[in-house]
């Protein structure tokens, strides 16, 4: 399907949101306003958004612990995820989960995830259950390059080929698991080959490119609809903050971080636009500026929002 | 009419019946298919409800259980088999880290109606890794449901209970009792969770006992009516919800109190019944509440060291008498 400049600026609109939401998550970790651990997707957002836009809204995902822009690109309320980060009432799971664990079932968000890999059994049943259910909805899970060196990576691909689940293996290779290069602890030059050897068709993907990330989305998710199986994407992306907010980056240089950032993925689209005649910088400013007050609308949100009540804690563990 | 069927029969009447009269039922695991299971419990289903349903799997037990789990949370109700219960050490993560917590994390959004069918219980020589009694794991964890049938009519109530809950459910079945035979009641009758069973009314002592631990606690009670001492056999059949009451109840009555469950006795089941019972019924002993799990030890395979580590009927008899005191008095 081609993209027309009413979807791109959409997909421009939703890399902002991410951004700045990420940034203002910054702010309000390094304020003291969001406990817990802070895991930033600054960098990454045209994996995220090129992906979910080759997705129907009764589509799943799974996410990972680095799970914001995957939500908010699956159509996340960006206020109920403040509320939630910041352990409040008005919260996604009512402050239970978290950033780590932030789900909307009604959007098919089948849950950022603590454990890594650990969506890959949820988002590949997802598409076993939409298989025996006869729909044709797709399943995409979201997992990061040390995901891919988890046994569960292997038994899941295995499953979906030899039961041609529709399911879309999307690997964010953002370089680093944690503090440590993939490269060090990752066997085998081409990674795609891994999907290969199940004869899962894969696919290299400039994960800084929205529009090659969505081609080539839109490629597996016809395969899956279509009942042909599985299908792996190995997007090529970056992140420029740390593991998470506190994180001191002692593990790169600095030049390999701007190396990245002069190939930022939001600038890359802004160029698209403007170059095509799409959208003017002026216009494109003021979707930054709307997205900025939507934003802050959304912190103020989850600061005015209430805390639990305390009585709360033993609601939810069963139905 | 109540018909008299194995325990391996009452387990593949429950799935089969539930089956029938919900298309989002599904079992899948190892062997499930076309072998009819290694228990032979599954023998059937596949010709009846065909291979969508009856899923036969890789030997790759975190997988398929993570398959289930999100099945589970997309609209359909899984029924997972692990074979020994050993193997589900490597399943672990998905079941708790995933299925137990989605619902709380996600503040009450996700429903999990996934449904664990593993095995418990040595005996058989099968050495440390394929006679495990692990439920106590589980009982350890918030967010999932445990039972542990000891008869076939158990076994068939508490499975259909299992897999109409919205919740994860597990049950653990004595891989040494799939050919017990015992009465099971026709028609739809599910058991709920929660509710202890009395399966030998007694007056002088409770022997609580789990699993197959209930037809051992029975043959020791026939032995001490011998000697004039009464023994109420009481079974909790889930140990999440566990009947509280039901046990408490019981060694109000008796006074004493002998706790039979086949796992490791330390840390274990055995530990926490012994907790209920002094948190609510202090007052009412006449002895220290005793117990008896199974040694503290792999399970070996010679079958001279094997019955060693599993409590038996003399070691059963000798802890209900040690309750007097050596002079046989009341203490």
């Amino acid at each position: 399907m081609e993209l027309g400049p009413e979807k791109l600026k959409d997909m421009y609109r939703r890399m902002v949101v991410i951004r700045k939401f990420e940034e203002h998550i910054y702010d309000i970790y390094t304020r003291g306003l969001m406990p817990g651990l802070a895991h930033l997707y600054i960098g990454e957002e045209a994996v995220a958004v090129g992906a979910c836009a080759a997705l129907r809204d009764d589509d799943f995902i799974a996410s990972t612990h680095r799970g914001h822009g995957h939500l908010i690109a699956k159509g996340g309320r960006i206020d109920r995820m403040m509320a939630e980060v910041m352990g409040k009432v008005d919260g996604y799971c009512r402050g239970k989960g978290g950033s780590m664990h932030i789900a909307d079932m009604s959007l098919g968000i089948l849950g950022a995830n603590g454990i890594v890999g650990g969506g890959l059994g949820i988002i590949t049943g997802a598409a076993l259950s939409a298989r025996m259910r006869k729909t044709d909805q797709v399943a995409l899970g979201f997992f990061g390059d040390g995901a891919l060196n988890q046994g569960i990576f292997l038994e899941t691909v295995n499953m979906a080929a030899i039961w041609k689940l529709p399911v879309i293996y999307l690997c964010e290779n953002n370089q680093y698991g944690e503090y440590t290069a993939a490269s060090k602890v990752t066997a085998g030059h081409d990674l795609c080959a891994r999907a290969a050897a199940f004869d899962v068709p894969a696919r290299q993907v400039d994960g800084l490119d929205i529009l090659a990330v969505y081609e080539a989305t839109q490629w597996a998710v016809d395969r899956a609809r279509s009942g042909e199986g599985p299908s792996f994407l190995l997007c090529q992306t970056y992140r420029y903050r740390g593991h998470h907010v506190g994180d001191q980056n002692t593990y790169r240089t600095k030049e390999e971080i701007e190396q990245w950032m002069a190939r930022d993925c939001i600038r890359r689209l802004a160029s698209r636009l403007t170059a095509g005649g799409s959208a003017s910088e002026a216009d494109l400013r003021a979707v930054d500026e709307a997205v900025e007050a939507e934003v802050v609308a959304a912190v103020d949100f989850g600061l005015h929002s209430p805390m639990p009540d305390p009585r709360e804690v033993v609601e939810h563990v069963f139905a | 009419m109540p018909r008299k069927l194995t325990f391996a029969q009452a387990v593949r009447e429950a799935m089969a019946e539930e089956m029938r009269r919900d298309p989002a039922v599904f079992l899948m695991g190892e062997d499930v298919g076309g072998a009819g299971g290694v228990f032979k419990v599954t023998v059937g289903l596949l010709e009846e409800f065909g291979p969508e349903r009856v899923r036969d799997t890789p030997i790759a037990e975190a997988g398929f259980m993570g398959l289930a789990v999100g099945a589970a949370l997309t609209g359909m109700r899984p029924i997972v088999e692990i074979m020994f219960g050993d193997f589900i050490t490597l399943a672990m993560d998905q079941i708790v880290n995933q299925a137990c917590k989605l619902r709380y994390m996600s503040g009450g959004q996700a429903r999990v109606p996934l449904t664990i069918r593993t095995t418990l219980g040595a005996g058989r020589s099968s050495a440390a890794q394929h006679s495990q009694s692990l439920h106590a794991w589980f009982a350890h964890i918030p967010g999932i449901k445990v039972a542990i049938p000891s008869t076939p009519a158990d076994a068939k109530g508490l499975l259909k209970s299992a897999i109409r809950d919205d919740n994860v459910c597990i049950v653990f079945e004595d891989k040494m009792m799939y050919r017990l035979e015992g009465d099971v009641p026709d028609g739809d009758l599910p058991i709920p969770f929660g509710q202890a069973d009395v399966k030998r009314p007694g007056e002088d002592v409770t022997l609580i006992a789990t699993s197959s631990m209930v037809h051992v606690a029975l043959k020791a009670a026939e032995l001490l009516q011998k000697e004039n001492i009464s023994a109420e056999v009481i079974d909790p059949r889930t140990l999440v919800p566990l009947d509280r009451e039901a046990l408490v109840q019981s060694v109000r009555k008796t006074g004493r109190a002998l706790i039979i469950d086949e796992g490791h006795q330390k840390y274990g089941v055995t530990a926490e019944l012994a907790a209920v019972i002094q948190e609510e019924a202090f007052d009412d002993l006449d002895a220290p509440v005793a117990r008896l799990g199974a040694a503290d030890v792999p399970v070996p395979f010679s079958t001279a060291l094997e019955f060693e580590t599993i409590p038996n009927e003399a070691r059963i008899i000798a802890a209900v008498k040690a309750t007097w005191g050596p002079d046989g008095k009341k203490r």
